[in-house]
This record gives C-alpha cells, sequence and structure tokens, in this order.
C-alpha cells in the first residue's frame, strides 16, 4: 500500500509541473500581462518596459516559470497587480467553494445513487422510465439556465431564498447553489448507479446472499451497492476537481465570492499571478482527488490490493 | 466478422407457426455485418428515430435559416421592447425589440457550426493520439498519454476563458469568432476521445485477424489503418456523437460569461447572455434559445445512446 502511494506521487509529478506549465505558457505567451495594467488603453512603451523590468517580465519564460514555481514552494504565489496578496485572496475564497463543493457532492451522493438504486432495481418499470427521461433533460438543460431560473423562481418570486449570496456563504446559502452546481453530475451518478446496480443484480454472490436468507436491504447494500458503487466513486471523484473549477457559472449567477469568481475577475483583468496561482492549486485537488479515488477501491473491493 | 452459419441454424428450427413471433427476423438473413445488425436494430429503435428527425430539422435550420422566417433578426424596433408572443411573433421580442423566433432560428447556424467542427477536429486529434498510442505502445504510449494527462489535469472551463481572453477584434475588444471558439473548445475537449480510442485499439490489436495480417507481411500503416481502425471506430464515434451536444452547450456558457461568440453575431448562447440581465422583466427571451439549445443537445445525447446500444454486442 505504501510503495503504491509512494509511486503514485511520484507519477503524479510530471502531470503537475506539465499542467502548471502549460497555464502558465496560455497566460504569459498568448496573453499580454502587462495589458491589464494600463487599463482598456494600451500602455505606452516605455511605462510597459518599466513594468516588464519590475515583473521580470524581460526575462526568458522558462527562466519566469522556473522563478515562479520556486516561489509558490515557498509559499509566496506572488502579488496580484492591485498589491494584494495571492494567498489572501486565496484565503477568502477556497473555504467558500470547499463549501459549495461540499453541498454538491452530498446532493450527488445522496441523491444521486439513491435514485441510481430504486431504478437500477426496478428497471423497466414506470419509476425507471420516468426518473431516466428526467436525468436525460437535466443533462441537456444547461446550468446556468437552470441556475437563472431557480434564482428567478425560488429567489425573486416566491422569496424562498435570498437571489445572492451574501460574503460568509454560510452552509445555508449554499443550498441552492450547490444544487444548481451538481445538477448535471447529479444526472450522470444516477445513470452510472442505475447500470451498475442492474448489471450485478444477476450477479452469483447476490444471489448466494438471497439464498442464505439475509434481509432485502442487507443484500441490497452490503453486497449488491458495495460492489456496484466503484465506477460511481470514480465518478465523483473526478468531478471533486471539476466541480471546484467550474463553478464559475454558479458562482457568477449567485454572486458568490469564491474561486470561480476571483479566477473570472483574475482572467478578464489579465491579472496573471491570480490566475497562474488558482489554477496550480485546482490541479493538485485534481490530482490528489484522483488518488483518494484509487485508494477508495481497495476499501470498497477487497480483491483489490495495491502492492 | 460475418458468422453466416450460426444464424442459418436458426431458420431452418423455425417452425414458422405464428404463435412464435420472437425468433421470426432470422428468417431471411444470411449474411449481416456487425454495421447492418446495428442499423437493423436502430431502425426499430423510437429514440433513434426521434433524434434522428430532430437532428435533420435543426441541421436544415442551420443550412437554410430563410426557409423558416422572413423577418431580418437584426431588424429590431425598439416600440416592440419586451413584448410577449403573439401571432405575428411567435417568441415575442428581446428588450432590444427583435424577433426573438427569427433570432432562435439565425442563431442555429453558428451553434451547430461550433458543435461540428469541434466535434471533428476532436475526433480527428483525439482519434490520431489514441490510434498511435494504442497501436505502438512502449515510449509513444507513455508521451502520448503524459500529454493527454496534462490537458486533462486543466479545469476544462477556465483553460477555454484563459485561451479565449486573448483573442481581441480590430478595435482591441475582447471578441473571439465563430473559429476562435471552435479552435479553443477543440484544444481542451480532445482529451476523453483520445482515452477512448486508446482503449479500443489496445483491444483490437490482440486480434486474431491483426496477427493474420502481420505474418502476412501487412506494412504497419496497412494493419493501422485497414484492419485496426475500422473495428476500433465505434465507440469513438459514440463518444463524438454525445460530446458534440455537450460541446453546443459549451459555446453557450462561454457565450453567457460574456467570452464567445459576441453580438452583433447571434448564437444561442448570445441570446440567453443578453436575456439574463432582463429576467424578471419577461422570460420569453431567455426561455426559447435556451429551449432550442435544450433540445438540440438532448437530441444528440439521445443519438449517442441509441447508436451505443446497437453497437454494443454486450446487450444482445
Amino acid at each position: 500500500m505504501g510503495r503504491y502511494v509512494i509511486r503514485r506521487l511520484l507519477q503524479m509529478i510530471p502531470v503537475f509541473f506539465g499542467a502548471t506549465l502549460l497555464i502558465f505558457l496560455m497566460v504569459n505567451v498568448m496573453g499580454d500581462p502587462i495589458a491589464g495594467l494600463c487599463g482598456d488603453r494600451q500602455c505606452d512603451p516605455a511605462t510597459a518596459a518599466q513594468l516588464e523590468k519590475e515583473f521580470g517580465l524581460d526575462k526568458p519564460v522558462w527562466q519566469q516559470y522556473l522563478t515562479y514555481m520556486g516561489n509558490v514552494f515557498t509559499g509566496d504565489f506572488g502579488t496580484a497587480f492591485n498589491g494584494q496578496e495571492v494567498t489572501e485572496l486565496m484565503a477568502n475564497a477556497f473555504p467558500v467553494t470547499i463549501r459549495l463543493t461540499i453541498v454538491a457532492i452530498f446532493f450527488e451522493i445522496v441523491i444521486g445513487i439513491s435514485l441510481g438504486v430504486l431504478t437500477g432495481l426496478k428497471r423497466g418499470r414506470p419509476v425507471d422510465t420516468s426518473v431516466l427521461l428526467l436525468t436525460l433533460v437535466v443533462i441537456s438543460v444547461p446550468t446556468f439556465v437552470t441556475g437563472l431560473l431557480l434564482q428567478l423562481l425560488l429567489g425573486v418570486k416566491w422569496g424562498w431564498i435570498k437571489p445572492a449570496v451574501s460574503s460568509e456563504a454560510t452552509f445555508d446559502e449554499l443550498i441552492v447553489p450547490g444544487l444548481v452546481l451538481a445538477s448535471v453530475s447529479l444526472a450522470y451518478v444516477t445513470r452510472l448507479t442505475r447500470t451498475s446496480i442492474a448489471e450485478n443484480k444477476r450477479a452469483d454472490y447476490v444471489r448466494t446472499a438471497v439464498a442464505k436468507g439475509l434481509p432485502r436491504h442487507r443484500v441490497i447494500t452490503r453486497h449488491l451497492l458495495r460492489n456496484s458503487l466503484i465506477p460511481v466513486v470514480t465518478f465523483i471523484g473526478t468531478d471533486i476537481g471539476a466541480l471546484m473549477g467550474g463553478a464559475i457559472v454558479t458562482e457568477r449567477i449567485f454572486n458568490i465570492h469564491g474561486v470561480g469568481y476571483q479566477l473570472y475577475q483574475g482572467i478578464l483583468r489579465q491579472n496573471t499571478q491570480t490566475v497562474v496561482g488558482f489554477v496550480t492549486v485546482l490541479v493538485l485537488v485534481f490530482l490528489v482527488a484522483n488518488l483518494l479515488v484509487d485508494l477508495l477501491y481497495a476499501v470498497l473491493d477487497p480483491r483489490i490490493r495495491y502492492a | 466478422m460475418s458468422d453466416t452459419t450460426q444464424k442459418t441454424d436458426t431458420a431452418v428450427d423455425n417452425p414458422a407457426g405464428p404463435t412464435a413471433p420472437a425468433p421470426a427476423p432470422a428468417k431471411q438473413d444470411k449474411t449481416r455485418s456487425l454495421a447492418q445488425d446495428a442499423f437493423r436494430d436502430l431502425v426499430r429503435n423510437k429514440m433513434f428515430i426521434i433524434s434522428a428527425v430532430l437532428i435533420f430539422v435543426i441541421v436544415t435550420i442551420a443550412a437554410f435559416p430563410g426557409l423558416f422566417t422572413s423577418v431580418d433578426p437584426l431588424a429590431c424596433d425598439l416600440k416592440h421592447s419586451m413584448e410577449g408572443p403573439s401571432g405575428s411573433a411567435w417568441f415575442g421580442y428581446n428588450f432590444q425589440g427583435c424577433d426573438v423566433y427569427s433570432q432562435t432560428i439565425y442563431g442555429t447556424r453558428n451553434s451547430v457550426i461550433v458543435g461540428v467542427l469541434t466535434t471533428a477536429f476532436s475526433l480527428v486529434i483525439g482519434g490520431l493520439v489514441g490510434v498511435l498510442g494504442g497501436f505502438f505502445g512502449k515510449w509513444t504510449d507513455a508521451l502520448l498519454s503524459f500529454v493527454t494527462n496534462v490537458f486533462f489535469g486543466l479545469p476544462l472551463l477556465l483553460a477555454a476563458i484563459v485561451i479565449l481572453n486573448n483573442f481581441r477584434d480590430d478595435k482591441g475588444m475582447r471578441n473571439a469568432g465563430v473559429m476562435a471558439v471552435v479552435l479553443t473548445l477543440t484544444v481542451v475537449g480532445w482529451m476523453s476521445m483520445a482515452r477512448v480510442m486508446r482503449g479500443a485499439v489496445m483491444q483490437v490489436k490482440q486480434a486474431d485477424y491483426v496477427a493474420a495480417a502481420r505474418s502476412l507481411g501487412a506494412s504497419t500503416s496497412r494493419m493501422m489503418f485497414r484492419h485496426v481502425l475500422p473495428n476500433s471506430i465505434t465507440p469513438l464515434i459514440v463518444v463524438a456523437t454525445i460530446s458534440l451536444g455537450a460541446v453546443i452547450g459549451a459555446e453557450a456558457t462561454l457565450s453567457f460569461l460574456g467570452i464567445g461568440i459576441r453580438p452583433p453575431a447571434i448564437s444561442w448562447g448570445v441570446m440567453i447572455s443578453e436575456a439574463q440581465g432582463r429576467i424578471s422583466s419577461g422570460l420569453h427571451p431567455l426561455l426559447f434559445p435556451s429551449g432550442m439549445l435544450t433540445i438540440t443537445v438532448l437530441a444528440f445525447i439521445m443519438l449517442g445512446d441509441a447508436v451505443r446500444d446497437a453497437f454494443d454486442p454486450k446487450l444482445r
């Protein structure tokens, strides 16, 4: 187990550097990092040269990248162009988005898996068909339409929730935004669980469990569900990274000041340090989540052993 | 590929009685390839028929918008601002007083172009990466898998915004044309195709007919393109169909964030983005393009599902 984890960690290192280099190049080479400093006008050449020198932008790109990465590993993500520390922005933004992601994952697990088990067991019945159609519709409606409509109906028309989330962004304020963020993945989780359950329902170990006279709920939870969860866990694990990065739309609709909001502002204002810093952390989250998923396999299925 | 003998047995055994309708289709088939089999399945699948008809209509709208409306989508009259649906304007007017029906019809083209071109490019890039990695294995595979993983590590939507943000029009304003959106979505979206293709190729590579071709002295390119590729491309086609819908949704999301296609160009995403600010004074400018978008995405997902069911031998 220990050796497996170390091998996986070593494999993660090149991917981490590759992905961060890619985003670094996208921002610094394709874009113009100092363009954002002079507002919508062009910088005059003297100012531009001065600024480039100040931020070390006159050096070759590989040197800039190495300097940046060196700083990151000492905990220095640089300063945004408005003088605020990027780490300070992160300290404000990440807790909000993590709460939002927790709410979303909670909905995916509770609603998605329950609906999946229900439809998988009743395959072909009316419940199954209607839930399946519903998931298709949920997948097809774009997240921002779901978000705007829920905000309008629940927030403005009926007044059940506040249309905009306050800067504290407590859990109860994040219920509806979390549901919106989760909606598409929730539908996928339902479909995945359904397929997996329907496949495993005919497995020998399920028949054995039933023949032993185990109560139905025990057969379903301990035998059927546990064995059917592997593809679902994979999906939810990879989804953690996607949810945190993809919250841009949801955070914009509900005015949540999380990672997506900061990144969006950073990109529009060409705030290089903010964008690269946040994406670096998101890449790390994505890689670690994937590793945890692989380790969870062994917990779910004792036949899988990591030497 | 074709199992001729197996099916003729059942045809002989079949008593041809009216009480046994189930094995009836086995009657006249002698040689049927997997593709023919799948096609017969598809034609009988209601989901396939519905989605195929929907896609045909959507593509017709995209190609010939003039057939569906005679109203100029950019001829807007402020005196009609936010008027609801009526006999003269089926979907009503938006805030600028433009005809929502006409805009929805004319917006179809850009959305469909983005979907089709992005998927085609991703299919080529992802397919190529997958075939090369899966077929040659060893360091080729290691390198290509590494590149795929690196692109996978980036959050998709974020990378798309970062790239698109660099496109400016001649006035220096943020404005990405249709092609810029296509290229960006291709760059951030080819990876899943590569993974699917790689998996399929690695499976097919082990097959006896590939070994036979190799021992007969077939060249590498002949083995790859005549034997491996045709037999491993189905999963790729399925993923491409489903992702075509997803790409159209992604285009709309980028436009919604104000960073993809910009007005005066029309797309469903642009319309939804313009409508969201006035959502409390009228829902119709939001609902109609969203509806079209949803139907289109749904049609492609259903088509992909139907094709997968038809080609998946496990479900037979």
